[in-house]
């Protein structure tokens, strides 16, 4: 499957000890990348054609290049902020990398730090992740003592704290501004862009955001340089991918693979099929967010951003694989990510704060088999009217799927409408899918 | 947006101990603002004082210099801040999508057939708090249960009644996964 660059040391025991990190070639390439120019590092990123790891698939390089120059900050201090507040439904890759290679994801954060003339770095990590905080937290430990991180790291006269940040539950926070706003001891609120944070940011000062996994890969590019990173993968998709594999498939779990894999490859290949040897009804390619797909559609993409875009109209998104099989009753799975959207949405803006729970009060309806076909033109109204109508992508993320569903899978919402009066059961205590029983 | 419920009656006004503001020294040292700390003092407040009444609250914002109004305002936001007394084992189940496709329904039946819960979640020994939550990041390995820190996955039945048997019985809680290190997973009968 290629060569592994975010999960290569995961099968090491103690892979989380500085001791057999270090041994694992880890801080190795900090010797280097004190030896470059902070532009050059940010140029070789650039050429390397990482793009961010979170979901959004935004060019790392160019996000770094973003900060304002030393001159035109006055003064100001930037901050590098690692995004581990991995919340996406169907996505569990940075935990592992967390939990399994903690001083990779460090490494990389030094190198960007000196890329970006930062001094002080944060990993804010979900309230969830307790247990992988006090293993960061060691890790950082273990990286202070040793002079990796500090006064002077390894004598190259370059100063850089890291800190870990504990949040405490709210899926918003993984919304770059959400985060700062988190950071700065406000509610998890998503903040209007401009001024993009890369200008004005946590503190009113320059940051950047990254997601573990895109930080990850860092001292691998600097080590094997750029070329070497975008001779894997697609033209416009370099590099290896992280996927976490859930739901109707024989072995879940977190792949790497080069991107632009063949998706039915993936699915029958790397994750063992379909359970059960059931026939596939549908997969979310990118965590619950983006658009679902049809079994059709997945026989047309590969595994990387403008495939699955052009040929499904969906986006791969934190790499959050979700299958599901014949047996799956679509309208309680969008019913099920509905209330999560529901819940999880912060009130800021109107039309999502009323809106999730809108749709997910006609969803219960459609479900439990009391809904008009009329209910159905409204959910499609309230999506449309969400999208793109609200301060964060929150919004889009709770409309997107609603939409895709619908299109999609229309018959199955026609069927729970179109029942003559009367002949209603409800149906609401039946499971999603046969796959689990 | 949080749901939780109204911060419940007074226990009496707190202080801290000098072990406690020492820790709050080197979490105030971290961050250029001191109202950048309430998130990491609101944490520590829970984990000395149980949970986050309108005293403790009051004290977080006296100490960082803050307006009451504003930690009460972060420490709803947050699911994970309690505003009310909960049992001494929290169990947070994950209903989400990848949990649901692989059987989250029935865990979450057997658990309220065991566990009874009140409206609040608890049970009736006090033992247990029972919540549903969003997803956990434990997708691969639903069905799934966070107790307290701890995530306990591929639940079923049997393995439920194992861990809230042991618990009753006063057992310590099981060594969680993920013990093997394990992040992809062969089929499981």
């Amino acid at each position: 499957m290629g060569p592994k660059i975010l999960s290569a040391n995961w099968d090491v025991p103690g892979s989380h000890t500085l001791d057999v990190a270090r041994s694992r070639g880890t801080y190795s390439r900090l010797a280097k990348a004190f030896s470059l120019q902070p532009s050059e590092i940010t140029q070789v990123v650039k050429d390397s054609g990482l793009r961010g790891r979170g979901g959004a698939g935004f060019p790392t390089g160019m996000k770094w290049s973003f900060v304002p120059s030393k001159e035109k900050r006055g003064g100001k201090p930037v901050y590098l902020l690692c995004n581990a507040d991995e919340s996406e439904p169907g996505t569990f890759k940075d935990r592992y990398c967390m939990w399994l290679d903690p001083h990779l994801l460090i490494e990389g954060m030094i190198i960007a730090a000196w890329a970006l003339d930062c001094h002080t770095a944060y990993i804010y990590i979900r309230g969830e992740f307790r247990f992988i905080q006090e293993r960061l937290d060691a890790a950082v430990a273990e990286a202070y003592a040793a002079g990796l991180l500090g006064k002077n790291i390894l004598g190259s006269g370059f100063d850089f704290d890291l800190h870990v940040h504990l949040g405490a539950g709210a899926y918003i926070c993984g919304e770059e501004t959400a985060l700062i706003s988190s950071l700065e001891g406000e509610k998890g609120q998503p903040k209007l862009k401009p001024p993009f944070p890369a200008v004005e940011g946590a503190w009113k000062a320059p940051t950047v955001v990254n997601n573990v996994e895109t930080l990850a890969a860092v001292p691998w590019i600097l080590e094997n340089g750029a070329a070497a990173y975008k001779a894997l993968g697609t033209e416009k998709a370099p590099g290896t991918k992280l996927f976490s594999v859930s739901g109707h498939v024989n072995k879940p779990g977190v792949y790497e693979i080069p991107m632009g894999m063949p998706m039915r490859q993936f699915l029958d290949e790397v994750c063992g099929g379909v359970k059960g040897g059931k026939k596939l009804k549908a997969i979310i390619p990118g965590g619950s967010s983006v658009p679902v797909m049809t079994a059709d559609e997945v026989d047309k993409c590969s595994m990387d951003y403008e495939s699955i875009n052009a040929n499904a109209g969906s986006y791969l998104g934190s790499g959050g694989f979700i299958v599901m099989d014949e047996t799956t009753d679509m309208v309680a799975a969008l019913t099920n990510l509905l209330r999560f959207y529901a819940h999880e949405s912060c009130g800021q803006c109107t039309p999502c704060r009323e809106g999730c729970g809108w749709m997910y009060q006609i969803l219960c309806r459609v479900r439990d088999g009391y809904a008009t076909p009329e209910d159905l033109g409204t959910l499609r109204d309230l999506a449309d009217n969400i999208h793109s109508k609200t301060i964060c992508f929150f919004g889009a993320s709770a409309a997107m799927p609603v939409q895709s569903f619908l299109t999609k899978f229309r018959d199955e919402f026609l069927q729970r409408v179109q029942r003559p009066a009367g002949s209603m059961t409800v149906v609401a205590s039946a499971p999603i899918a046969a796959g689990g029983a | 947006m949080s749901h939780g419920a109204a911060p419940a009656a007074s226990r009496g006004p707190r202080e801290w101990s000098h072990d406690q503001l020492a820790k709050i020294d080197v979490i105030l040292a971290k961050y250029p603002t001191k109202q950048s700390a309430i998130m990491p003092v609101l944490w520590l407040a829970q984990d000395d004082f149980g949970w986050l009444d309108l005293d403790v609250m009051r004290l977080v914002a006296r100490t960082l210099q803050i307006p009451p109004s504003h930690v009460h305002a972060v420490a709803s936001f947050y699911t994970m801040f309690k505003k009310v007394p909960t049992g001494r084992y929290v169990i947070d189940v994950c209903q989400t999508l990848s949990c649901a496709l692989v059987g989250a329904e029935a865990i979450i039946a057997h658990l309220e057939r065991v566990l009874e819960p009140d409206a609040h979640g608890n049970s009736k020994d006090g033992l247990f708090t029972l919540h549903k939550v969003e997803c956990l990041a434990s997708c691969g390995s639903g069905p799934m249960m966070q107790v307290n820190e701890h995530f306990y996955e591929f639940l079923t039945p049997d393995s439920v009644d194992q861990i809230i048997h042991g618990l009753r019985s006063g057992n310590p809680l099981p060594t969680p996964r993920p013990e093997a290190n394990e992040w992809q997973w062969a089929p499981r009968s």
